[in-house]
């Protein structure tokens, strides 16, 4: 099922897409507000843009300079070709360990890799330990959103599944008393693992550093309780000096939420006394994607989630109704680059509106790329019938003036005469929520020679 | 090996022609008076802020405090500020530190455009004493705030080790967006910050 198919189940619940609509516009004011109070927002944006630029045009010497330094540091670094090697890596560290229960802190890439059913069908125990990630685990979903997992759950039916899953009392449906409960719960299991998982947020290559940040504290929890401490990141995540740090963590708070910088902002370099340290860098189409000309400017995302927020399609559509479990505009660029005949909607679930671009904290020329993906779905003949025939009829008709003309009467006669129902039918999907506009009584062409003369 | 050399490879055979560095210079804010400054965004990202003209002062604030005065284990990394009652040294293992309720943490320094505060824990018995008790204390000197996250940068030194800029208590929005603080570290900050000011409001000496 494409975009438009599951986006249609989605808005079935006007009053819960509405609801849906209303929360992440909620949290693009937010950074809006956020972004207004920094003087040097535009040049901050253009400067994170360059450095990525920068990065990615000399990823593998930086991606080296990396790995030995965090060497040096006392880290021990893997490296993965794809999904596969990455989950094989990480349960080969944990098996090893005799570990049993894993704490992991937010990381997309370990949901790219399928991670977590991995370790389980090999007997550990995964806990989410972000808030909203362990919603979405203890209620069997991906994340819906990057940044804010169960951004589609409603306050009463997460009290249900804790009532469920956590034994809180029945009817219980207020945030704090919610958190407080999987608080309870999860500091339990953060007393009781043998390892933390974490994602990185930027790796330094002068310094052989990684840096990872939470508003929770998860992360933190996570490794600096257990002996061992994972990390697993994608390759696009490195950058080349500490003092570009600034930069992005002046950038990445303010866009996702709002908040001039997240609660916590941790620096790992090396393990910490007595613990270990693995760093495993992930490949799994990266390489590629860096391969593909203009579109390589997605791997410069720092995954603060301010496309989706402001994206009017993903907000009344939902996280679900993407074929990738990146939803949004980002999303929609990097899955066609991994498989475009499984993702050939996403570049269409846009409104090419352009927002996504604007509030981009890396200057992602989002809505560029996807129609450049429209694109190629088209040249490689992947697009849906009906809209095969709709885009020849239109090059047909664009192409001879007297056709347009010819077409332009035909149809202002049609919008006349023909009964709604057979108007509704020719209009496609257009006229299903709203009224067609009253036929106009001349063309544009016509009203200006009647008062202008020839044109 | 065969793994990081094909990785290596690949990315090699993808990356674009070299574009240079554009540095950072020429970024940045600038505040009139970014102590007062820092202390305002210091309450803005969900910590309270105590300031004091010397650290015997800002123990004397902090002892008037709830978080304080209703805590029965408390650490303290900072000589003279919290009357300690517990020796995190003298643990070996950290998760004994779970039940800890308060501890006082000194800040290398403070950033005014965020309110957050470099805590440098190499020096620290345990990593987890910022994240794991149930209330945290900063002490910030006011001398030490710098305007921005540049600043802040050009100051730090990244050794082995561990170190983080703390931008407040823990919190989630996760739940509808609905703030909520204490979600799995302190459930409040407070910074002292200390010097810059003649005397602490409504504390008497």
């Amino acid at each position: 099922m494409g975009h438009a198919e599951s986006a249609a189940l989605f808005v079935r619940d006007g009053a819960r897409a509405h609801w849906h609509d209303q929360a992440g516009w909620w949290v693009r004011q937010r950074r809006d507000a956020g972004a207004k109070a920094v003087p040097d927002w535009e040049d901050l944006r253009e400067r994170a843009e360059a450095i990525k630029a920068h990065a990615l045009s000399n990823l593998a010497g930086y991606l080296e300079e990396f790995e030995a330094n965090a060497t040096r540091l006392g880290a021990v670094v893997h490296w993965a070709r794809d999904a596969e090697e990455h989950n094989r890596i990480v349960h080969g560290l944990l098996a090893e360990r005799g570990v049993k229960l894993v704490v992991k802190s937010k990381s997309m890439l370990t949901e790219e890799c399928g991670l977590n059913p991995y370790l389980e069908a090999r007997g550990i125990e995964v806990a989410d330990t972000d808030l909203g990630e362990r919603i979405v685990q203890l209620n069997h979903q991906p994340p819906s959103h990057i940044v804010i997992p169960a951004i589609h759950m409603k306050r009463e039916e997460i009290g249900e599944l804790f009532h469920r899953t956590l034994g809180t009392p029945a009817g219980l449906a207020d945030p704090q008393a919610l958190t407080e409960a999987a608080r309870q719960d999860l500091r339990r299991r953060f007393l009781s693992a043998q390892a933390g998982i974490t994602g990185v947020n930027f790796a330094v290559a002068e310094t052989g550093g990684i840096v990872v940040v939470t508003n929770e504290g998860n992360a933190d929890m996570g490794t600096s309780l257990p002996p061992l401490h994972v990390a697993s990141m994608g390759i696009e995540k490195v950058i080349p000096r500490a003092k570009d740090l600034a930069v992005f963590l002046r950038l990445l708070a303010r866009s996702a939420v709002g908040q001039p910088i997240s609660s916590y902002t941790s620096h790992f370099h090396g393990p910490r006394k007595g613990g270990e340290m693995h760093v495993v860098i992930v490949d799994n189409g990266r390489s590629s994607l860096l391969g593909q000309g203009g579109f390589r400017r997605a791997l410069a995302c720092i995954r603060c989630g301010a496309c989706l927020n402001t994206c009017p399609v993903y907000r009344r559509s939902g996280g679900y109704s993407y074929t990738w479990l990146i939803p949004g505009p980002i999303g929609s660029v990097l899955a066609p680059a991994r498989d475009l005949a499984a993702h050939a909607s996403l570049p269409f679930a846009s409104s090419l509106c352009g927002s996504c671009s604007d509030v981009c904290p890396v200057r992602i020329d989002l809505h560029h790329q996807l129609l450049a993906w429209r694109r190629e779905v088209a040249a490689r003949g992947l697009l849906p019938a009906g809209k095969r025939t709709a885009m020849r009829l239109a090059s047909l008709v664009l192409r001879y003036a007297w056709l347009y003309r010819l077409a332009g009467r035909a149809a202002r006669l049609a919008m006349r005469v023909l009964p709604r129902p057979v108007l509704g039918w020719l209009s496609g999907g257009w006229s299903r929520q709203r009224e067609l506009p009253p036929a106009p009584e001349a063309s544009f062409r016509e009203l200006y020679r009647r008062t202008r003369g020839q044109p | 090996m065969a793994s990081r050399d094909e990785v290596l490879r690949a990315v090699r055979r993808g990356q674009p022609a070299l574009v240079e560095h554009p540095g950072t210079a020429g970024l940045g804010v600038r505040f009139p008076d970014p102590v007062a400054r820092f202390a305002e965004v210091v309450v803005e990202v969900g910590s309270a802020c105590v300031r004091a003209p010397d650290l015997a002062a800002a123990d004397r604030a902090l002892r008037l405090l709830p978080v304080h005065r209703d805590a029965r284990r408390i650490a303290s990394l900072v000589p003279g500020v919290g009357g300690a009652t517990f020796d995190p040294g003298a643990v070996a293992d950290p998760h004994q530190l779970d039940g800890l309720d308060l501890c006082i943490l000194p800040a290398e320094l403070g950033v005014a455009e965020n309110g957050a505060a470099w805590i440098d824990v190499r020096n620290f018995p345990h990593q987890a004493l910022f994240v794991i008790p149930e209330h945290v204390a900063v002490v910030v000197r006011a001398d030490s705030v710098v305007h921005d996250m540049h600043q802040a940068y050009e100051r730090l030194r990244h050794a082995k080790g561990f170190a983080l800029f703390l931008g407040g208590p823990s919190k989630t929005a996760d739940i509808e967006q609905a703030l909520v603080i204490g979600a799995h570290g302190a459930r409040s900050c407070t910074v002292l910050l200390v010097g810059g000011v003649e005397s602490t409001p409504g504390v008497r000496p």
